[in-house]
């Protein structure tokens, strides 16, 4: 549950912070979302990377889509991908989450300590 | 128990916190390493961002494109109707508004050319492009040869008039206007690529766009390369090799026309022989960027009386290089004072090439030299005063900041004289030593006004208000050709041109007086021009005049299509527009006409093997049209560029000769008039060739390279020369380029080589209503994602036009219309 509600939080406030603020704000966002919902690390990490990786790639394919794929193949073309719009989603959507991802797990690293329980 | 627990949040808090660190440190290097750029690769998180990136680039294909804009500079209301060609149809209540709107569309659809055209014409590439010695040594040219100053001192006048500073501060105001929209998001993507933001618009940016064209149209010469022939080539030789009046030439103006006696007789300096056409000089200084010597045009008029309506029709159609976005915009902008259409510059106001309710007007290159360079002697190396009629003179410093990406500021000492800037000196050439420096003199420099002609011309209702428009029009010169609703057709060869003594200015001319500076111009009334109210007249970068003018004027000029023209325009009668269409997509050589009984002629038959016969029939059987699949074009030119080398090349190796080779048709008519014409024997051997000897081997050393190409299957003329048209980054946006299958070559008249050629083509038939046909091959948006990118290729490519929509401001509910934006101060 806690790995939805993160993953759809990072999505869903990336997309309000793209409106206005730099790219990067991805990072910040998966951060404090991290901070906030405590995971384990590696699900941070994985709440964070598909919570970019999936917004951006459904805005890069909507985005296409409507173009009909015009730009996305000439610039797969310049940036060595066959020409392919696929591929050059994939790496959109794959930079964005390696970003959202790290940043989550340092979000959720700093998370203070939960107690540790007695047996 | 208490101290277990201790250790254990101990151990997990270290647990956490390398953690924490690895993962921020990853975080903090991927967002610095992914937002910034890399060389020619840019910040690729930036870039791929969909909400920031290039994706934001990619426009919607059906997305509405109605706007209501609001800007407090206009004084009413404009109307901006875009047709489905993305055409717009400017109407505004005032001339102030509509250019404002102008360049508010300019920047909308072409922001990036215009601002990369003028940043090439003021030396600014480095700053952009980065630390390359090409692109230093480049801007460092372009700011030694005055184009900067040439452009303060174009500024100066049109601020100077008060039509123009309105015209040029509502232009500018509009592209700022559109330019100050901008978000990161919304930049165009070639500014996402390279990294760069969009300066400020201005006046002199406009100056700068113009004097650009000046460099394309009137900046070429070869006087440095033409001076180190002087020890090998005399004068004499240098005249036959560059012949002032071909024997095939068709002048513009009609031949037998009698020109006025010169109002000026420049006279050559007495001591000319020995300091100047027999001085040897062997500086090798090479010119860094030279502009295409085959940047030409078209353009002919019919009178009605030719013409099966009665009315006129004019055609034109520039050669540039083409690219995209294209240099040519199209629109039509009414105001109550004008009503025009026609292709615009973006980076300049007013319609450059079109018609009006009254008139049609079209330009090509006069082609005319009027850059001359001159040899300085400075004092010391201070720079700071240089030799001038017997005294030591101060020469005018001015001081360069050249910005480059990713390395150091440059500054560059520029020495103004009274010749001219000096373009060469030790700093920038390492040929010249001592103190000695080579200064420019060039048209371009002088103070005009080159964007009153136009603003006139988009109002002229007449020949005395055409006259009167282009009479001012000082660089680059060109061939002003005119129809009227009124029956007149008219050219002018209108510029600037210095009055110039025989052989004035082939050579690197002494600078250390005035005895070899210019001694005055051509007066404006001499420039050959013709006025009539029959026949037809033409122009196509050939010399204007025949051999009874007056004045020596040297140029690169081209023969071959004005022949074709006056060949076909003498034949016609009944013409209609459709018949226009054919001879401005023509494919017929006249030039391999003449070439090709050479080549027949010499050819020794009996010494070919069977490869040899067989390139030789296809020649033979040639039906003489550069289509793009003959094959034997293709045989042809390999087959004439062979021959050319076998004539020209010993000669130019051992010369060490810098120059290009001379006009094919010069050697054409050398090889017609005179079989043993010195040049064609090979002087590296011992024996004598004949032209026999080189007609035959040229052929015969084309035969592999045919041979290959064939059996790749390229030997059809499209496929063996390639047209392209790039995007003005070139190949680093490979994709951003398009194939064009054509055939045509600069001497044919629909003269398309590899990556230059027609640029617009447009037809305007005088009649009632005025009916006009135009294409460029491009797209009006130049946003590689848009469909109204590249969208006029495949017509353009197939010698197809649209017919042109001189929209009347009641029809705007029209079904051609696909959005409209409105523009107005509340």
């Amino acid at each position: 549950m806690r790995f939805i509600l993160a993953l759809l939080l990072t999505a869903a406030i990336c997309f309000l912070a793209g409106l206005r603020l730099e790219w990067w704000s991805i990072a910040l966002v998966a951060f404090f979302v991290a901070l906030l919902i405590p995971q384990r690390i590696a699900g941070a990490f994985l709440s964070g990377f598909l919570g970019v990786f999936i917004m951006w790639s459904v805005l890069a394919v909507w985005i296409d889509s409507k173009n009909g794929n015009s730009l996305s193949q000439k610039m797969a073309e310049i940036f060595k991908l066959g020409g392919s719009s696929i591929l050059l989603i994939l790496a959109t959507a794959l930079i964005g989450g390696l970003v959202g991802g790290f940043a989550a797990m340092a979000g959720s690293s700093l998370r203070p300590v939960p107690r540790i329980r007695r047996y | 128990m208490y101290s277990v627990d201790i250790s254990l949040s101990f151990a997990s808090i270290v647990m956490k916190t390398i953690p924490f660190i690895i993962s921020t440190i990853i975080t903090v290097a991927l967002v610095f390493a992914l937002n910034k750029s890399w060389g020619p690769i840019p910040a690729i998180g930036k870039f791929l961002s969909p909400q920031q990136g290039f994706w934001q680039n990619a426009e919607s294909i059906d997305g509405n494109r109605d706007e209501t804009l609001v800007f407090k500079n206009l004084k009413g209301k404009v109307s901006v109707h875009l047709d489905d060609r993305l055409v717009p149809h400017v109407f505004a209540q005032n001339n102030e508004d509509a250019y404002f709107v102008q360049g508010y569309l300019h920047a909308k659809y072409r922001l990036f050319q215009m601002e990369l055209q003028t940043f090439a014409a003021a030396g600014r590439i480095s700053e952009h492009l980065g630390n390359d010695q090409r692109y230093i040594n480049f801007d460092r040219e372009q700011r030694r040869s005055g184009m900067v100053s040439g452009a303060e001192n174009a500024l100066k006048a049109f601020e100077a008039d008060p039509v123009s500073k309105k015209v040029c501060d509502a232009y500018t105001a509009g592209v700022n206007s559109y330019i100050n929209s901008l978000s990161e998001s919304s930049l165009p993507v070639e500014y996402k690529l390279l990294g760069f933001n969009p300066e400020p618009w201005s006046n002199l940016k406009i100056a700068l766009f113009l004097k650009q064209m000046s460099k394309t149209l009137a900046g070429y010469d070869d006087d440095l390369e033409y001076t180190l022939s002087k020890p090998n080539l005399s004068f004499d030789d240098l005249m036959q090799l560059n012949k002032q009046v071909p024997d095939s030439l068709e002048p513009i103006i009609p031949k037998g026309t009698i020109f006025d006696p010169p109002g000026i007789n420049p006279v050559k300096p007495a001591n000319a022989d020995s300091l100047y056409f027999l001085k040897k000089d062997t500086a090798k200084i090479i010119q860094y960027s030279k502009p295409n010597p085959i940047n030409g045009s078209n353009n002919w008029v019919v009178s009605g009386k030719k013409t099966k309506s009665g009315a006129p029709i004019l055609c034109n159609d520039p050669h540039l290089e083409l690219s995209f976005p294209s240099v040519w915009y199209e629109m039509q902008i009414t105001t109550p004072d004008v009503n025009v259409y026609g292709v615009t510059f973006p980076g300049s106001p007013n319609v450059i090439i079109g018609f009006n309710d009254n008139i049609a007007w079209g330009v090509t290159n006069a082609q005319r030299d009027v850059r001359d360079y001159y040899e300085i002697q400075f004092k010391d190396d201070s720079r700071r005063e240089y030799m001038y009629n017997g005294n030591w003179v101060p020469t005018q410093l001015r001081i360069d900041t050249i910005k480059v990406k990713g390395a150091n500021t440059i500054y560059d000492t520029i020495a103004f004289t009274v010749f001219g800037p000096v373009v060469y000196d030790r700093t920038f050439s390492g040929e010249l030593s001592d103190n000695k420096a080579i200064a420019l003199r060039w048209t371009a420099h002088d103070e005009s006004n080159e964007g009153l002609t136009f603003y006139n011309l988009n109002r002229a209702r007449n020949y005395d208000d055409y006259y009167n428009a282009i009479k001012t029009f000082s660089c680059p010169g060109q061939n002003f050709v005119f129809a009227s609703r009124q029956g007149d057709i008219a050219i002018w060869q209108q510029g600037k041109f210095p009055a110039r003594w025989h052989g004035q200015g082939m050579y690197l001319m002494p600078g250390i007086d005035s005895s070899y500076q210019w001694q005055g111009f051509i007066p404006q009334n001499e420039n050959p021009h013709a006025h009539l109210d029959s026949g037809f007249l033409q122009s196509a970068n050939q010399r204007a005049v025949d051999s009874t003018y007056p004045y020596f004027i040297p140029g690169n000029y081209i023969t071959p299509r004005g022949i074709s023209i006056t060949r076909k325009l003498n034949r016609m009668e009944g013409i209609t527009v459709d018949d226009m269409k054919a001879l401005q997509t023509d494919y017929y050589s006249v030039f391999a006409e003449g070439a090709r009984n050479v080549l027949l002629k010499y050819v020794n038959e009996n010494s070919l093997d069977a490869d040899g016969k067989k390139y030789l029939n296809m020649v033979r059987n040639w039906d003489l049209n550069t289509t793009p699949n003959s094959t034997a074009t293709t045989v042809f030119q390999s087959w004439f560029d062979s021959l050319e080398a076998r004539i020209w090349k010993d000669e130019w190796t051992k010369y060490s000769l810098l120059m290009p080779y001379p006009p094919e048709q010069t050697l054409l008519e050398w090889i017609n008039k005179d079989s043993a014409f010195k040049f064609i024997d090979n002087i590296t051997t011992s024996q004598k060739e004949t032209i026999y000897d080189v007609v035959t081997q040229g052929l015969q050393k084309a035969v592999p390279q045919l041979k290959k190409e064939e059996g790749t299957g390229q030997l059809e003329w499209t496929k063996h020369k390639n047209p392209m048209i790039y995007h003005l980054l070139k190949s680093s946006v490979a994709s951003f380029a398009r194939k064009i299958p054509v055939g045509g070559w600069s001497n044919v008249i629909n003269a398309v080589t590899t990556t230059h050629g027609p640029s617009w083509r447009m037809i305007v038939h005088l009649s009632d209503p005025i009916e006009a046909y135009g294409v460029y091959p491009g797209g009006q948006d130049g946003n590689p994602s848009s469909k109204y990118y590249d969208n006029f290729v495949d017509t353009w490519a197939a010698g197809k036009y649209y017919r042109l929509w001189f929209m009347k401001e009641n029809e705007n509910k029209d079904k051609r219309i696909i959005a409209t934006l409105t523009f107005s101060n509340s």
